[in-house]
C-alpha cells in the first residue's frame, strides 16, 4: 500500500482516523473519509490522472470541483462501471476503484500519443473533413477513428441498481450551498415559506469550505456549521445534499439527481441508487456559485497546471500537500488567497506573474511582500516547459495585450497555479430563458436582470452567480435574494438575519481581461481552450479561417464546449477568442445556448423505476387468478392480459386452441370478456347524443335491446365498433374494443363537453366496474336456463340483439344477446367483484352441457371463420363501406358524415371486405401483399392486403381475411399472398368474407 | 413541464392532460349546409400561429374536463383559461 506522501500533518475537513483503501488503475492506495478521489490521488503524489481526448496528451487534476475538464475516470467494475466520472466528484470510499480512459496499453505509456506527434492530422472540424473525403475511405478509417475517438466505455451488463423518483413543491427553492445559498435559503425559511435548498456536494458551504477570511470573528467552517444546524432545525426546509438540479424547465419545474449511494461501494437494501427530484417551486433563488477560467498559454494543459481555486481548496479542505515549488499566474487578485494556505501546507510558491501592469491591490501585495515572493507584474507565462510541469517561460505582454516582449526569463517549478478571472456559472439561468451580459468591468458574463422575460423564470440570481466576488457581498445579496424570493411567494420574514461581519481582503485591484497569452508568429505550440476537447487558439483561428464565425458553428465544427463538460472552464475564453479573431466584441459574438442537462444523467436515474415489468401498468381481469390457476398462458391486449387458450397436459398450443374451437361450434365454450370497453351514458338527451355520434339509428332504439354500431372520427373513418344498449329510457349501455376504451371514452367526453354542451349527458367509464363473460355456442342457452335462477331466456323472452337482468347464483347480471362467435351466444356481464362467482356457476351448470373454457385465440379463430371485424380490419383507414356496413348509414348528420362524401365522388378506387383460401394448405401470411405474380419483376402491382389469419378447424383449411381492391371480381380466382420478409408465398382463392353461416341463422335460432 | 390551470382543480403539471388541438374551430352546427371546401377546412387545415393560441385540453389524469387554455406557442406561457365557452381574450377565432 502507498503511503499519503503528500498529506499535510494535520488541518482538512477529511476525517484521518478513517483511512479508506482504494485502487487507481490497479495500484492501492490510502485516503480518509471526506477525501474526494482527485485529493487522495494528490494526497499520494499522483500526477497523471487521464490521457486527453483527441491527442491523448498526458493530463492531470485541474480543478476541484464539477467544473474538471481533465481527470474522467471510471469508477467500479462488471455491471455498476460507469464511464467519465469527475475524479474531483468522487467521494472515497472503501474498496472504491477507478481506472482512467482514453489510454492504451497504460497510462504512462499510450500508443494514441502519436495522436499527439502527428496532430496536423487532427485539425478543428476533423471529422467533418473526413466524412467529405470518398465514402468508401470512410469504411477503412472508421474503425480507427471510432477506437480512438469517445469518452470512456459505457458498461455492457444490465444496471443493478435500481432508481427512484419524487416529486415536491415548495415556495422557494435555492440551488447551491454556497455563501450566497446558505443565506437564502435561511432567510426565506425564517420567513415561513417552504423552502428546498439543493446542493451537489455532500456538505454545505461549498467555497466557505476553502476560505481564508475570517466571518463573525471566526473561521467560515464555523460559520457553516452554525448555519446548518439552523436550517436542520427548520421544519418547513429541506436540504437535498449530493443533489444537482440539472434542468431547468418550464413553468419553474427544475429537476434535480440525488445521489444516494455513489459515495457506497454499493447501494443498501431498498436503497435507490439515485433519485430524480421533480421540484415545482414557486420562486427560484440561484446561488450556483462561478468556475475559475483557466488562462490560455503554450502546453497550460501539463500536468502540473491547475487552478488558483483549486490549489487553495486541496491545501485547506483535504490537507494536500503539493509538494514543490509553484509559479503563480493570473489577470485577478483571487489568485492570492492561495498563496497563505499552500505555503502553510508546504508548497514553496516562487513568484507571481501578474498580466496586470499595476499588479495587484494592497492587501495581496503586502503578503507577498510578508512572505517574499517574487511579482512579476505585466507579464504571463508563455509556456509551461516538460512532460509534466518542470517550469515555465516568462515574458512581457505589451499594454495592448497583443504581444509578448522578446525578453524570455526561464523558472524552474512544479506547478503553475493559474487565474483567469471567474465566470458566474449560468447555466440554470440561460435554460430559464434568461439573457447574459457581458460585463466589462468584471470581465465575464452575468445574468441579465429586469430584462423583459419570454419564457416564465420566476427566478433571481445571488451571490457569484451574478458576478459578485467579495465574500460579505455575496452574504448579503443571498440575504436579499432569499427575502425577495420568499416575498413574492406570499412570505414576510419579521426579521430578515442579519448580515455576518467579514474580515476579508479589502484593497483589491480590477482584474485585466486575458483570454489567451499572445503567441509570437514562429511559434506552434498548443494553447488549450478547451482542455476536455482538446480545442487549442490555433483550432478557433482555423475555423473563423473556414467561415464558422458563428458562435454556434464554432461550436459544433471544433467540438468546443461540449462533452460532459459543457463549457464549464472553456466557453468564455473560446468566445472571447472567437470574437479577437473575427475584430469583433464580445457582446457581438455572443454565447451559446445552454441546454439541459447541466451535467450528466445515469440513464437509469431518468427511467426511475418504469423499467421491466414496472414500465407500464398491468391490467388483470377479476377471473385472472382462475385462468392462472387452470393453466392458461396469457397475451398482452392493450394494458390487458387476457387468456389466450387452456392446453391440456401434453397439448400444443395449436392444438388447444383448435380443441377450443370446434367445442364452442360443437357445444359450448365460456371466454372472459371483462376487458372491453364499458361506458355508460345517462341523462334527458342521452339517445339524442348517440344518435349523432353513431352512424346508426340510436334514437328508436327500444328499452331492453341492442344494436351493433359503428362510429367514426370526423375525417370519416372508423374510430370503434361497438355496441349500444338501451338500459332504461335515459340510460345505455356500451361497449367499445378493449384496446380502444380509453380513445372512445375522450371522443365521447369532447363531443359532449365542446360541440354539444347543451345535451343533457353524462358519461361514466365502469369498465372496470362490470366483469364479462360470454357463453357461445349451440347449447349456450340450455346452459344459461340453467344457471341463471329460473329466468326465461328464450327466444320469446330474449330475442337475438336483446338485453335481460337476471341472477346467477344468486349474483345480479344482465344479460345481452349477441354473438362473436357466430355461433348462439350470450353475454353476461356482473359487478366486477362477483366475476369469479358467476363464472364459475356458469361452467358448473354448463357441466351437463360440455362447456369449457376458452381463450382469446378460439375467440379470434371463430370470428375469422364468421368473419367479423376487430382493429387489425379497423385500422384507421377503412370506411363503413369498406365492409358493406354502410347499410348501416342514417339519412342525418353524425360524426364524420359529411366526409364520407368524399369518397362517394371518385379518387382513388377503395378496398372492401373479402375472404381468402389457402390454395396449398401452407398459413396465409398476416400482413401479406396480394400480388398476381409473385415471380414478376418489381415493383409490382398490389391488389391487396391480408389483415387477419388463421387456421380454421372449422373448413380444416387455413383461411384469412383480406381487404382487395373489386373484390367482387376477384371471386373465385387466385392471387399470391407475398411475405417476402418470411419468403412466404400462399396461392389464395378468393371467397367471401363470411365462411360459416353465411344466411346467419345460428345466432338467431 | 408546464402548468396549467384546470378551472375546476386548479393548477396542474401539463403530464395530466391531453392536448386535443385549435379551439378556435368549431364544427359547423350544420354539416350538410357548408360547402365541401368549408368542410375540408373543418376537418383538416389548422394555422400554425407563433404566440397566443387558444387550445384544446383534456384533464385526462384529472376531472376529465375538457377545457380551453390560452397558451403561447413560442414560450409556452400559459396566459388563460377556463371551460370550452370561455373567452379568453383571443381575437382570432373564427
Ligand atoms: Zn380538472
Amino acid at each position: 500500500m502507498n503511503r499519503q506522501t503528500h498529506r499535510t500533518e494535520r488541518g482538512g475537513r477529511i476525517d484521518r482516523s478513517a483511512p479508506l483503501a482504494f485502487t487507481f488503475d490497479g495500484v492501492r492506495y490510502e485516503g480518509y473519509r471526506g477525501d474526494t478521489l482527485a485529493s487522495a490521488l494528490l494526497a499520494n503524489g499522483v500526477r497523471l490522472a487521464g490521457r486527453s481526448f483527441k491527442y491523448h496528451r498526458p493530463r492531470g487534476i485541474f480543478a476541484a470541483g464539477g467544473e474538471e475538464p481533465n481527470a474522467l475516470v471510471r469508477i467500479g467494475e462488471g455491471a455498476r462501471a460507469e464511464p467519465n466520472i469527475k475524479a474531483t466528484q468522487v467521494e472515497l470510499y472503501d474498496g472504491l476503484t477507478a481506472r482512467s480512459q482514453n489510454r492504451w496499453p497504460s497510462l504512462e505509456l499510450d500508443v494514441g500519443e502519436l495522436g499527439n506527434v502527428a496532430s496536423w492530422l487532427l485539425p478543428a472540424g476533423f471529422y467533418y473533413k473526413t466524412f467529405m473525403w470518398p465514402g468508401s475511405w470512410w469504411r477503412f478509417y472508421e474503425h480507427f477513428i471510432r477506437k480512438a475517438a469517445g469518452l470512456g466505455r459505457a458498461p455492457v451488463e444490465p444496471d443493478p441498481d435500481h432508481y427512484d423518483r419524487r416529486y415536491a413543491f415548495c415556495d422557494v427553492l435555492v440551488v447551491g450551498g454556497g455563501p450566497a445559498g446558505l443565506m437564502a435559503a435561511l432567510t426565506a425559511a425564517r420567513s415561513g415559506a417552504r423552502v428546498i435548498i439543493a446542493d451537489d456536494a455532500p456538505a454545505l458551504g461549498d467555497s466557505l469550505l476553502a476560505s481564508t477570511a475570517s466571518i463573525d470573528g471566526g473561521d467560515p467552517m464555523g460559520f457553516v456549521s452554525r448555519i446548518g444546524e439552523e436550517l436542520a432545525s427548520c421544519p418547513n426546509l429541506r436540504v437535498l445534499g449530493r443533489t444537482t438540479a440539472f434542468g431547468y424547465y418550464d413553468d419553474n419545474m427544475i429537476v434535480a439527481v440525488e445521489r444516494r449511494a455513489d459515495h457506497v461501494p454499493a447501494p443498501p437494501a431498498h436503497c435507490p441508487r439515485q433519485r430524480t427530484w421533480w421540484i415545482r417551486a414557486r420562486e427560484v433563488v440561484l446561488a450556483t456559485g462561478a468556475i475559475e477560467r483557466p488562462l490560455p498559454f503554450e502546453d497550460n494543459d501539463l500536468p502540473g497546471v491547475m487552478l488558483a481555486s483549486a490549489a487553495r481548496t486541496y491545501a485547506l479542505r483535504y490537507g494536500v500537500r503539493l509538494a514543490g515549488r509553484a509559479v503563480v499566474f493570473t489577470n485577478n487578485d483571487s489568485a492570492y488567497e492561495a498563496i497563505e494556505p499552500v505555503l502553510d501546507a508546504g508548497t514553496d510558491v516562487i513568484a507571481v506573474v501578474d498580466a496586470r501592469e499595476g499588479g495587484p491591490g494592497g492587501d495581496a501585495l503586502a503578503l507577498l511582500q510578508r512572505f517574499e515572493i517574487e511579482l512579476i507584474p505585466g507579464s504571463v507565462v508563455m509556456r509551461a516547459i516538460g512532460r509534466t510541469v518542470e517550469g515555465v517561460e516568462v515574458r512581457s505582454l505589451s499594454s495592448d495585450g497583443a504581444s509578448v516582449g522578446d525578453a524570455s526569463r526561464r523558472m524552474p517549478c512544479d506547478f503553475v497555479f493559474v487565474s483567469g478571472g471567474w465566470s458566474p456559472t449560468v447555466h440554470l439561468f440561460s435554460q430559464s430563458r434568461g439573457r447574459l451580459r457581458f460585463d466589462e468591468e468584471r470581465a465575464a458574463f452575468v445574468p441579465e436582470e429586469g430584462a423583459p422575460r419570454e419564457r416564465g423564470g420566476r427566478e433571481r440570481s445571488a451571490g457569484a452567480a451574478r458576478g459578485l466576488v467579495r465574500l460579505s457581498e455575496c452574504l448579503a445579496d443571498g440575504i436579499a435574494a432569499g427575502a425577495d424570493a420568499a416575498r413574492a411567494a406570499g412570505f414576510e420574514a419579521e426579521a430578515e438575519p442579519p448580515c455576518p461581519a467579514v474580515q476579508e481582503w479589502e484593497d483589491c485591484a480590477p482584474v485585466r481581461a486575458l483570454w489567451a497569452v499572445p503567441l509570437p508568429s514562429w511559434r506552434h505550440g498548443k494553447r488549450f481552450v478547451d482542455l476536455q476537447n482538446d480545442v487549442t487558439v490555433a483550432d478557433i483561428e482555423l475555423a473563423v479561417r473556414e467561415g464558422y464565425t458563428s458562435v454556434e458553428h464554432l461550436k459544433r465544427y471544433t467540438t468546443l464546449g461540449m462533452g460532459t463538460d459543457q463549457g464549464r472552464t472553456s466557453n468564455v475564453n473560446g468566445l472571447a477568442v472567437l470574437a479577437a479573431t473575427l475584430g469583433a466584441g464580445i457582446p457581438a459574438v455572443g454565447t451559446t445556448t445552454f441546454r439541459p442537462p447541466y451535467s450528466p444523467v445515469a440513464l437509469g436515474a431518468v427511467a426511475g423505476r418504469e423499467v421491466g415489468i414496472d414500465q407500464t401498468p398491468i391490467r388483470r381481469t377479476p377471473m385472472h387468478d382462475w385462468h392462472a390457476a387452470r393453466g392458461a398462458s396469457f397475451v398482452t391486449v392493450g394494458p390487458w392480459m387476457r387468456a389466450q387458450c387452456y392446453p391440456h397436459p401434453g397439448e400444443s398450443m395449436m392444438d388447444a386452441i383448435n380443441r377450443e374451437a370446434r367445442q364452442v361450434r360443437r357445444s359450448a365454450g365460456i371466454v372472459d370478456v371483462s376487458t372491453l370497453g364499458k361506458i355508460e351514458v345517462r341523462g334527458r338527451d342521452a339517445g339524442e347524443f348517440l344518435h349523432r355520434v353513431y352512424i346508426n339509428r340510436i334514437r328508436n332504439l327500444r328499452v331492453g335491446r341492442c344494436r351493433y354500431a359503428f362510429m367514426l372520427r370526423e375525417d370519416g373513418f372508423v374510430l370503434d365498433d361497438g355496441t349500444v344498449t338501451r338500459i332504461r329510457d335515459d340510460e345505455y349501455y356500451l361497449t367499445t374494443g378493449t384496446g380502444h376504451a380509453a380513445v372512445v371514452m375522450a371522443h365521447l367526453e369532447r363531443y359532449a363537453q365542446i360541440v354539444w354542451p347543451d345535451l343533457d349527458v353524462h358519461l361514466t367509464s365502469v369498465t372496470d366496474q362490470w366483469a364479462g363473460a360470454a357463453v357461445a355456442g349451440p347449447r349456450s342457452r340450455d346452459l344459461l336456463a340453467a344457471a341463471c335462477d329460473g329466468a326465461d331466456v328464450s327466444d320469446a323472452a330474449l330475442p337475438f340483439m336483446g338485453c335481460k337482468d337476471a341472477t346467477v347464483a344468486g349474483a345480479p347480471v344482465r344479460i345481452i344477446r349477441m354473438t362473436f362467435s357466430g355461433e348462439r351466444a350470450f353475454e353476461v356481464h356482473c359487478p366486477a367483484d362477483y366475476g369469479v362467482h358467476v363464472w364459475e356457476a356458469l361452467l358448473a351448470a354448463g357441466e351437463p352441457f360440455d362447456v369449457m373454457p376458452y381463450g382469446t385465440e378460439a375467440l379470434g379463430v371463430l370470428r375469422i371463420e364468421k368473419g367479423h371485424v376487430v382493429p387489425n380490419e379497423l385500422d384507421g383507414r377503412t370506411i363503413p363501406a369498406d365492409f358493406g356496413f354502410d347499410r348501416m348509414e342514417k339519412d342525418e348528420d353524425f360524426i364524420g358524415r359529411r366526409s364520407l362524401e368524399r369518397f362517394r365522388v371518385g379518387g382513388r378506387k377503395r378496398k372492401t371486405f373479402a375472404g381468402l383460401v389457402s390454395e396449398n394448405g401452407d398459413a396465409i401470411p398476416r400482413g401479406g401483399h396480394l400480388v398476381w405474380n409473385p415471380t414478376a419483376p418489381r415493383p409490382m402491382r398490389m391488389f391487396g392486403h391480408v389483415t387477419s389469419s388463421c387456421y380454421s378447424p372449422s373448413l380444416e383449411r387455413h383461411i384469412a381475411l383480406a381487404l382487395i381492391e373489386d373484390a367482387a371480381d376477384w371471386k373465385g380466382r387466385v392471387l399470391y399472398a407475398a411475405s417476402p420478409l418470411t419468403s412466404s408465398f400462399v396461392p389464395v382463392r378468393i371467397t367471401d368474407h363470411v365462411f360459416i353461416d353465411p344466411e346467419n341463422r345460428r345466432p338467431k335460432g | 413541464m408546464m402548468l396549467i390551470t384546470c378551472p375546476w382543480c386548479g393548477p396542474r403539471a401539463h403530464v395530466e392532460f391531453t392536448y386535443g388541438g385549435d379551439a378556435t374551430v368549431a364544427r359547423p352546427a350544420a354539416p350538410d349546409a357548408v360547402t365541401a371546401e368549408a368542410w375540408l377546412d373543418h376537418v383538416y387545415l389548422r394555422d400554425n400561429p407563433r404566440g397566443p393560441h387558444d387550445e384544446w385540453w383534456q384533464h385526462t389524469s384529472g376531472c376529465r374536463s375538457w377545457i380551453k387554455v390560452r397558451r403561447d406557442t413560442w414560450t409556452h406561457r400559459v396566459h388563460g383559461s377556463g371551460p370550452p365557452e370561455a373567452n379568453l381574450g383571443g381575437d382570432e377565432h373564427r
